[in-house]
């Protein structure tokens, strides 16, 4: 029987329940003997003109170094994080004379302890001559005030596909609304944590908190104008990502640096403010939809225009829009599009990428349209999503955003899940509970969604498979799991393939001394290329192994088999013929066995897809929303491992509930954030979710030989825009259009009464 | 100042500032990484571990105001190679993904157990209140302390 897609409980677990995973902050190395600790003290103005005195800090005991902007005036500025960013725009080592944002590193602390870094921080005396503001991303569009004038423009990015004038001519409604997609904040619980040590041979030894080791060797060691192979990268455990920890930051860089002119070993672990202020945030667009179309429910345009908000130096969240722009039009079969896009920098934190990325500000625009239109012409808002997703038999197909959709089953999606949901009886309990004056309203919202995985350009991956001696296998792996437990899923494709058991296949990765290549974990990539690599070099190394055991056995390779069932080689028609993995492997070589290398190179991203059915309970006295309970289909092809696959969905679903109810990052009109800690950021407990109610479905994707597509980010996708649509709902009978999000009681409570007066 | 702390049975003499947070004594000093730190304001939990069997964050709490009481993290749960029901519950419902917030939750899950050993999942939820996790939605969690429950009988 096949060990693919059957219940394996992680390999990871026994470790992370009885000593403790081993973060970066964990790091006992003794390497890092005799490490400092580093301390940077940032910006408490959003904007303004900045002298510096460290004088004091110097002179306190337990401090062994202080730097400023004027320490690095040698080096060439970091590299820009993403291509498309100008130079002119990228972060220094440390701010010089203008701070932008509040949290910018200004100086670094270097001490022997975390406790004397603190004390020191407070003795670095920062003058401040504050300069104009701009925090809404709207009056940064104007270039009032301008953040880089090296740059000119707050403007990072801006683009355009098909025709706005004209777009919505012959369409019989027309439905138009700002919606804001608002800055939310990733919060892995483990914060950005790094380490660092020079060895004798001018090496550099480099772990940090990252989804991507091979990427952040090459960032690091072009930053500091190094050899690839002079860097030797570890990622540790890392206490989550998404997507915030693609990349490493300035912050980690300049360790290696100060390392390097302190002539000691470094660490940092920022604190949870820091994160907060620090680290960067997700999504931040102002999207402006327009949604045309015919009385009786066919869609027939669509437009988005999106502003977005990049924070003061632009990441990856400058290049938000393209994903945005790429899966505008959804799960629908509509004609004409038109997206303008913008990206400006504003005195605020940077944004980056944040599970989903781009993708789920798309869904969420169209979604919320789709509710906007169907209440417009008076059509259940089910009922008029049926009407307008791509059928089956078109795919594949290529969208008007440009998007080639490799398949999709939409129809079956949403009729899966409003069964599963009994959303004709959740209408009927609705109407009840309206016509009785019943103060607990009830509010049922729907989302269909397609996202884009491994994309946006077709991704590569690389895998070894080595058969040991002792017939054990190693599984070397690019991708960079944290969380996600590719140490078991890549273990049972592996043990599958070479029917070998799945106890006896160890995983490894992120060690750029380990594994040659790799691009880490994110954007839902790694089962896909990171598994179809191991997929195909199990498959190559059954071959090569088969070459060597028809030599053994003095037979043509066509003639002997691989015996799953044994673990190992025989002879068609003579099974008394058997050789071991553990022979073969040390027939090959009798150090390190049988060692296969592979690179997968897929056709083209995948599409995942799904559809969710929020229920909400509003009250009206007080507008408090909650939701009873989340009901969703997430297809993303063939289950490999149901355990992993579920908590994929269960984690994505309740990142994007909370953007619809709780969360939101807020700076005040002078750039002050007030969401600095957990105590003010409305990060959710088990308090305030349910349990959700999954739905299988399986359509494969032609385009790997597993069939499968990314599931990392589909909860949050779909979860976000059925919340969201799900209280408006419950207070539509009252007159509300739309509540902006996150839904609080607040805004509820406003639009109810805004409605009525 | 020169403290005694007996964690997880074995009593520790040590020498540390008074300032000292009994997590960064555990961590720093005693070397013990399980217990993590999330946070600044005593609000995500993955610092929890029981004094005396009662749960406490132990950012929030001087090293020295706990000399002489019991300390027990996730690394002394376990008796020998049999693990604790908590422990056990994680492994067996998936209730952890990147492991950073686990040992706080399972020590305040044992917390709980211990004040409440039939809790519903609405107790568990509102129980577990305290300790953020931003990988599995909860939704495993719950199911893992509600699992160990039932094992416990």
């Amino acid at each position: 029987m096949s060990i693919l897609g059957t219940r394996v409980l992680r390999v990871e677990d026994p470790k992370f329940l009885t000593t403790g995973g081993v973060y970066a902050d964990d790091l006992r190395d003794p390497r890092l003997a005799g490490a400092g600790h580093v301390t940077y003290v940032r910006s408490v103005m959003a904007h303004a003109r900045i002298t510096v005195d460290a004088q004091a800090a110097r002179e306190l005991p337990g401090v062994i170094a202080v730097f400023t902007a004027d320490d690095f005036a040698d080096l060439d500025p970091p590299p820009p994080p993403m291509p498309f960013i100008a130079p002119a725009l990228a972060r220094p080592w440390l701010t010089k004379d203008v701070v932008r944002y509040v949290g910018e590193p200004i100086a670094a602390i270097v001490t022997e302890d975390r406790y004397a870094g603190e004390d020191a921080a407070e003795m670095v005396s920062i003058d401040y001559e504050p300069l104009p503001v701009v925090v809404d991303p709207r009056a940064a569009a104007t270039d009032e005030v301008v953040l880089h004038p090296a740059h000119g423009s707050n403007t990072a990015l801006a683009f355009e596909t098909g025709q706005l004038e004209g777009l919505f001519d012959g369409c019989e409604v027309v439905v138009r609304r700002e919606i804001t997609n608002q800055r939310v904040a990733p919060v892995p619980l483990e914060v950005r944590s790094a380490a660092c040590a020079w060895g004798d041979d001018d090496r550099l030894t480099f772990w940090a908190s990252t989804q991507s080791p091979h990427g952040a060797r090459d960032f690091i060691a072009g930053a500091l104008k190094l050899d690839k192979d002079k860097v030797h990268f570890i990622t540790p455990d890392v206490g989550g990502g998404f997507g915030a920890k693609f990349s490493v930051s300035v912050e980690d860089l300049l360790l290696a640096v100060m390392a390097q002119r302190v002539g000691r070993p470094m660490r940092w672990v920022e604190t949870r403010t820091e994160n907060l202020l620090g680290m960067g945030h997700g999504r931040a667009q102002l999207q402006t939809v327009t949604i045309g179309g015919s009385r009786d429910g066919k869609i027939e345009a669509y437009s988005l225009e999106v502003l977005q908000d990049t924070g003061a130096y632009p990441h990856f969240g400058a290049v938000l829009p393209f994903m945005t722009q790429m899966m505008a039009t959804g799960v629908y079969d509509i004609p004409k599009l038109a997206v303008r896009t913008r990206s400006v920098a504003t005195n605020t934190a940077p944004v980056l990428a944040y599970r989903g990325a781009g993708r789920p500000e798309a869904t969420a625009a169209i979604e919320r349209a789709m509710d906007l239109f169907a209440a417009e012409i008076d059509l259940d808002p089910a009922e008029l999503r049926q009407r307008n997703l791509l059928p089956p038999e078109r795919f594949p197909l290529t969208t008007p955003a440009g998007a080639n959709y490799d398949s999709g089953e939409y129809a079956k999606a949403l009729q899966a899940v409003l069964s599963a949901a009994g959303y004709d009886d959740l209408r009927a309990e609705q109407r009840r509970r309206r016509e009785s004056g019943d103060r607990k309203a009830l509010g049922i919202g729907v989302s269909v969604y397609v996202e884009i995985t491994a994309g946006p350009e077709a991704g590569e991956e690389f895998a070894r498979v080595n058969v040991k001696p002792d017939g054990s296998v190693v599984v070397y792996t690019g991708t960079s799991p944290h969380g996600q437990g590719h140490s078991t899923s890549f273990a049972m494709i592996a043990a599958e393939e070479l029917g070998v058991p799945v106890e006896r296949v160890t995983v490894v990765h992120g060690d750029t001394d380990l594994v040659a290549r790799g691009g880490g974990t994110g954007g839902s990539r790694s089962l896909q290329l990171g598994g179809s690599a191991v997929h195909k070099g199990s498959l190559e190394t059954v071959e090569k192994a088969r070459d060597l055991a028809a030599d053994m056995f003095e037979a043509a390779a066509g003639d002997v088999v691989l015996d799953k069932a044994r673990g190992g080689f025989s002879v068609t028609g003579s099974p008394d013929e058997f050789r071991s993995w553990a022979e073969v492997a040390a027939d090959a070589d009798a150090e390190h066995g049988l060692i296969v290398d592979t690179d997968f190179q897929a056709e083209g991203a995948t599409f995942p897809f799904g559809a969710h059915v929020a229920v909400v309970e509003v009250d009206l006295d007080t507008g408090q929303p909650r939701l009873i309970r989340h009901v969703t289909v997430d297809d993303a092809g063939p289950v490999l491992n149901p355990v992993i696959v579920e908590g994929q969905r269960h984690g994505g679903i309740a990142q994007g509930v909370s953007q619809a109810l709780f969360e939101e990052v807020l700076y005040d009109a002078d750039g002050n954030p007030q969401t600095t800690n957990l105590a003010d950021y409305a990060f959710p407990s088990a308090a305030e979710l349910p349990d959700f109610d999954l739905v299988e479905m399986a359509t494969p994707s032609p385009l790997n030989p597993l069939g499968v597509k990314g599931i990392g980010e589909a909860g949050t996708i779909g979860a976000t825009p059925a919340v969201q649509n799900a209280v408006v709902d419950a207070v539509a009978h009252l007159g509300v259009q739309h509540i902006e999000m996150p839904t609080t009681s607040e805004r509820v409570w406003r639009a109810i009464r805004e409605a009525s007066s | 100042m020169k403290l005694s702390l007996t964690v997880n049975g074995t009593q520790h003499d040590i020498d540390v500032e008074p300032r000292t947070l009994l997590v960064h004594a555990l961590r720093d000093t005693l070397d013990l990484t399980a217990t993590n730190i999330g946070c600044d304001t005593t609000s995500c939990g993955a610092c929890t571990v029981l004094v005396d069997g009662e749960s406490v964050k132990s950012c929030t709490v001087l090293a020295a105001s706990v000399a002489g009481q019991s300390v027990t993290t996730m690394e002394g749960l376990a008796q020998g190679d049999t693990w604790h029901a908590v422990q056990q519950g994680f492994r067996d419902c998936h209730g952890l993904q990147c492991g950073f917030c686990t040992p706080g939750m399972v020590m305040a899950a044992v917390s709980l157990l211990a004040e409440n050993p039939k809790p519903t999942a609405d107790d568990v939820r509102h129980g577990l209140e305290g300790n953020l996790c931003r990988c599995t939605g909860y939704h495993n969690i719950v199911a893992a302390v509600l699992s160990a429950a039932e094992a416990s009988k």
